[in-house]
């Protein structure tokens, strides 16, 4: 599917996008754009809307105003001559199936096992073949260092191996798009490292990624593009040595000054 | 412990032990009162036993000629029947009303708590004096379409006997306590679950059936458990629609007619007992059974079995068992009585 789809039509595409909770306006008119294969960090601090716009991506949230698509299709909507409509939810979770998510807290199912938390979704939802599943499952754990974790449940992992668990099942369901809600934040500082190289080695595989995060490093090295988000706008981006070696807004090297 | 202070093993730098401290041989601490206490609860005790064994009312004879009899171990299974029926239908009503007080839409959402407030807010016994009296009320069934003449006309009668009417009653009540033990499991589960679901491109069913609701049992199963053994002594109450062959009904047309209650009431109590204590046991394995791969079991008293407890030790807090403690906030379900068995009574 990726194959084919290496054309100019970018992977995300936000469009003055926008949203608020009440009266709480989290985003304000947020355009960016994310080709195919590209890494984009999102860095800002705690309630600057990153995560929000994370979410409004495979429509966790739904977006109030502007316009939000993934490989040129609509997020949430259908576009039908000139009207919006919803989309049922059974075709909102055939747009969530091409987009992989990890979530801070791992949200790992505690009931079944890092291979059943893996196998879930592909059988139940791509109705695949169980043992196809669990062969793809055990590669897949093999891939993020953890072939001998199969049959843990994640109670017993650490967080750190939670996390590549977690990553792992995004993958099984063979993602075009994966989309990262601060993966490292709940980890202990020694197990930043095993999550941040599995990611890395998903980048330098093409994987399309929006990564939310407070890892410069990771950033910098990784990152494609970076973005920094501030009281629900877009206050600066493009590459990550210029934003993060010369920003050029105030806010921007206030925040920088912190983390950095 | 003696050439050094910084050792960090003591043990062994000396593997003969002689290093070791002396083993601290204090005089126990004596508790005077709590002996006493303990002895007089005792011979009150004895007291009580061997006071009721020559009692002349008790009548032990006829318990001893009643107990196994035929009527009444048959009327032993008509309260079980009563229990197992009724907790079923209750089971599914009550998961249905916990699922549609959750619902988005205000009128789903408000008529299930339209019936929680009825059910919950009368006493069963008149709730079952209803039913008994629903032929009298709804002489007939009609079929067809409102205000004109019904397709079809059944005797209310002919269409349900006594015994289903006490089915009906008991787990009519039973889905209202139920609903909220099913809502407070599925509130237990950390939202996240849902939504790493639904980020998997999981339906609603699917995220319910095979994420929340398996998580939601850990929380649901024991008051459940509560409420069958509740139930197991709620069935006493159908007398009222009225239904007799049960086990307290049987027992008392029993007594009328040989002229000695209280024989018969031991009976009965005996028979109760002996379920209840086989529920009791039955819900240990349960409870044990759905706590698995959450590497958390429920807090256990001291010196009660301690198997599950090791399994603590070097366990990383996982979403789903974090929000646990949140639960028992919930006043309306009952929740925070887990650990007792012998529940509420809600009659």
């Amino acid at each position: 599917m990726t194959n084919a789809a290496v054309s100019d039509v970018p992977m995300v595409h936000a469009d003055r996008v926008s949203k608020s909770f009440g009266s709480n306006e989290v985003l304000k008119s947020i355009s960016l754009t994310v080709t195919q294969g590209e890494v984009m960090c999102l860095v800002g601090p705690s309630g600057s809307g990153k995560s929000t716009f994370l979410r409004c991506i495979n429509h966790l949230e739904r977006v109030d105003a502007g316009r939000l698509s993934v490989d040129g299709v609509l997020v949430g909507y259908e576009e039908r001559g000139d009207k919006l409509y919803e989309l049922k939810p059974r075709e909102a979770a055939r747009q969530r199936r091409d987009i992989g998510m990890v979530f801070q807290r791992f949200n790992l199912f505690p009931h079944m096992t890092a291979l059943e938390n893996i196998i879930e979704a592909p059988i139940r939802v791509n109705k695949l073949k169980k043992d196809a599943a669990i062969a793809h499952g055990r590669e897949l754990l093999a891939r993020v260092g953890l072939a001998d974790k199969a049959d843990a449940y994640p109670a017993h992992l650490s967080g750190g191996q939670q996390q590549r668990v977690a990553i792992a099942r995004a993958l099984a369901m063979e993602p075009k798009l994966m989309l990262f809600d601060e993966p490292t934040s709940a980890l202990d500082p020694e197990l930043v490292g095993e999550v941040l190289d599995v990611m890395k080695g998903l980048a330098e595989s093409g994987m399309t990624m929006i990564v939310v995060t407070h890892e410069m490093g990771f950033a910098k090295e990784v990152a494609d593009q970076l973005v920094f988000m501030d009281g629900g706008v877009v206050v600066e981006s493009g590459d990550p040595d210029e934003v993060l070696g010369n920003p050029q807004h105030q806010r921007t090297r206030a925040f920088l000054s912190k983390v950095l | 412990m003696s050439d050094s202070g910084r050792s960090a093993t003591p043990a062994s730098v000396s593997p003969d032990g002689a290093d070791q401290a002396e083993a601290i041989r204090a005089i126990r601490l004596r508790h005077p009162w709590r002996n006493v206490v303990a002895v007089i609860l005792v011979a009150m005790l004895a007291l009580f036993i061997v006071d009721a064994s020559q009692r002349e009312a008790y009548g032990w004879e006829n318990f001893g000629k009643f107990v196994f009899d035929r009527r009444i171990s048959q009327a032993a299974g008509y309260t079980l029947l009563l229990t197992v029926y009724s907790m079923i239908i209750a089971i599914i009503l009550g998961v249905t009303l916990a699922v549609m007080r959750l619902s988005d839409n205000p009128v789903v959402k408000g008529i299930a708590w339209l019936y929680l407030w009825v059910f919950r807010g009368t006493p069963v016994y008149v709730q079952l004096v209803f039913w008994g009296l629903f032929a009298t009320i709804y002489s007939t069934i009609d079929l067809g379409i409102p205000f004109t003449e019904p397709w079809l006309s059944i005797d209310t009668n002919d269409l349900i006997s006594v015994f289903w009417l006490a089915v009906v009653g008991l787990a009519l009540n039973e889905s209202a306590y139920m609903a909220e033990i099913v809502r407070a499991g599925i509130l237990s589960v950390d939202k996240g679950q849902d939504e790493a679901a639904t980020a998997l491109g999981m339906s609603w069913l699917q995220t319910m059936t095979r994420v929340v609701i398996p998580q939601a049992m850990r929380i649901i199963i024991p008051p459940t458990g509560n409420e069958v053994i509740s139930m197991l002594k709620t069935t006493s109450l159908v007398t009222a629609i009225p239904f007799s062959l049960e086990l307290y009904g049987r027992s008392r047309d029993i007594s009328v007619v040989i002229f000695d209650p209280i024989p018969l009431l031991l009976v009965a109590s005996a028979w109760y007992l002996l379920f209840t204590s086989i529920l009791m046991v039955g819900q240990y394995f349960l409870e044990k059974r759905f706590s698995r791969g959450v590497g958390q079991a429920r807090p256990e008293k001291p010196g009660t079995e301690t198997g599950a407890v090791t399994l603590k030790t070097g366990v990383v807090p996982t979403p789903g068992a974090a929000s646990d403690a949140g639960t028992a906030t919930d006043p309306a379900a009952g929740t925070g009585t887990t650990t007792d068995p012998t529940g509420k009574e809600h009659q």
